[in-house]
């Protein structure tokens, strides 16, 4: 029996798996379906969100194996920190040189500058060893992003570990209510992973479109958004451009377009930016402005 | 077959990581796909099965996990694809040091294994046909998977083996009844009290157990 005659919200999880996969949109081959919008009265227009902004202002924060401040397309960084173990065994989290023997930080700090180029990027090192990051050092370093009031903070990682799930969602929602946005990668594996399935942070999978602006809703959550995700130019070792495709590099997109709409509306809170975010959808949003109706 | 259970097991788990490599590497034509499991003792990424490039001598060979792309998917626990690995120095070195074979291009997949990333399920060079790279990455993911639920399986203990049979307690020498009920006449009354005590207690026991089995 299928569930298609139900809204997409409304449709059954499979339970064939532990986790909830969050499947990328490949727009370029599969049809959307049409869901309705109520567009709450205004005329809300991408040009309104963003239009003439570059982030100038806004300060980002990514979670990441560090960054390369020196890479051309990272473009230098505000501050570059490092969790690390005290003696006493406690973590703590301290400036660090700022580089990274991994890439996929810098990977993501590429492409956060190039959507938004003013935003002051810090980079806080939760990912290291080559070993899965321990849950406990994204604890530390979150919690260390949202004391420190990044307006927005970039996750293109999750943590598969049951027993930090509580507390991130308490870090979660303490961000949302200080006004620290978290946009955080979804798995398009089905294991469960945190934090990107709570309904307090902006998830983000993947869409095959090339166009670095052009990212959707999507009407079957928990993944809200879709943003580009396939060949993204990142920037790889030793000065230059990778073509990487995954939800790590889709997250940093719609990071980036947090960073522009917050620069130039200063005072949206969380919920509101995630509503222009919706309502400036490519899927919501009607070709000559404003967002359709229902 | 060997008759050694753990060797047998080893040979079942190495079976099933071959059959999967070469499921992936046959899915999306590629030159190679394979394994590589985390050594828990240094973190290092060690290749526990291949198909294609590298099947003869890659086996047991390993290299720092925090590096290349495998290592972006064991750190990140996502799947990730990256296009013109050649195009990179760094990374081209890194999987020529590691496979002896420059790719083009690398997918990589985690292992997760109750909650835990354990490895890396990793193909080179898709063949050239018309795909769909997102399409790609789920089925990747969905090996992966299929990997991990194996490991687990193969690493979860086995059913119980039945307890055995209690051993009957040694038959009891009754005259050891009668020489106390010889000697507790004599015995001081202290010792006699105690003896007195344990007798009944024991009788008590006996009684319970009775009923208990009567039950």
């Amino acid at each position: 029996m299928t569930a298609r005659h139900l809204p997409p919200w409304r449709r059954p999880a499979r339970d064939h798996f532990p986790g909830v996969p969050a499947w990328s949109l490949p727009v370029s081959t599969v049809p959307q379906e049409p869901f309705d919008v109520s567009p709450l009265g205004g005329r809300l227009t991408r040009e309104w969100a963003w239009g003439g902004a570059d982030g100038s202002g806004v300060r980002v924060c990514v979670l990441d194996s560090g960054i390369d401040a020196a890479h051309p397309l990272v473009g230098g960084l505000e501050r570059a920190m490092d969790v690390v173990r005290a003696e006493d065994g406690t973590l703590a989290v301290v400036p660090t040189e700022p580089a990274d023997t991994a890439g996929h930080g810098t990977a993501c700090a590429g492409v956060i500058r190039s959507i938004a180029p003013g935003v002051a990027l810090t980079s806080v090192r939760v990912l290291s060893g080559g070993r899965h990051g321990s849950g406990a050092a994204l604890l530390a370093g979150l919690t260390w992003a949202i004391e420190e009031g990044y307006d927005v903070i970039n996750l293109s990682l999750s943590t598969t570990k049951a027993e930090f799930c509580d507390a991130l969602r308490d870090l979660a929602d303490s961000a949302y209510f200080r006004r620290c946005v978290i946009v955080a990668s979804a798995h398009n594996m089905p294991v469960r992973s945190y934090p990107w399935p709570f309904a307090s942070v902006i998830s983000v999978a993947s869409h095959d479109s090339p166009n670095p602006m052009t990212y959707y809703y999507n009407p079957s959550p928990p993944v809200e958004f879709y943003a580009r995700g396939v060949r993204v130019p990142v920037a790889g070792p030793g000065g230059r451009q990778l073509l990487s495709t995954g939800n790590s590099f889709a997250t940093p997109h719609i990071a980036g377009i947090c960073a522009l709409i917050l620069g130039k509306h200063r005072s949206l809170t969380p919920f509101q930016l995630k509503s222009v975010l919706y309502l400036a959808a490519e899927n919501v949003a009607v070709p000559d402005g404003g967002a359709r109706v229902d | 077959m060997s008759t050694d259970p753990l060797e047998s097991a080893e040979i079942h788990r190495r079976r099933l990581l071959q059959s999967i490599v070469e499921v992936a590497r046959s899915v999306f034509g590629a030159a190679a796909a394979s394994v590589l499991l985390v050594d828990e003792s240094d973190g290092d990424l060690v290749f526990a099965a291949v198909a294609g490039e590298g099947e003869h001598h890659l086996l047991g060979s390993r290299f720092p996990a925090g590096t290349g792309i495998a290592g972006w998917a064991l750190m990140t626990g996502q799947p990730v694809m990256v296009d013109d690995v050649a195009q990179s120095p760094q990374f081209a070195r890194s999987a020529a040091e590691s496979t002896g074979y420059v790719p083009r291009g690398i997918m990589a997949a985690p292992l997760i294994c109750d909650g835990d990333c354990v490895g890396v399920l990793s193909v080179l060079d898709r063949d050239s046909r018309p795909r769909c790279d997102l399409g790609d990455m789920a089925s990747l993911g969905l090996l992966a998977t299929e990997m991990a639920t194996v490991l687990e399986l193969l690493s979860a203990p086995g059913p119980a083996a039945p307890a055995p049979v209690a051993a009957k307690p040694p038959a009891f020498d009754l005259a050891v009844l009668q020489r106390v009920a010889d000697r507790l006449p004599t015995a001081p009354d202290q010792v006699a009290a105690t003896v007195v005590k344990l007798l009944a207690m024991a009788d008590d026991l006996l009684a319970t157990s009775d009923a208990d089995a009567d039950a």
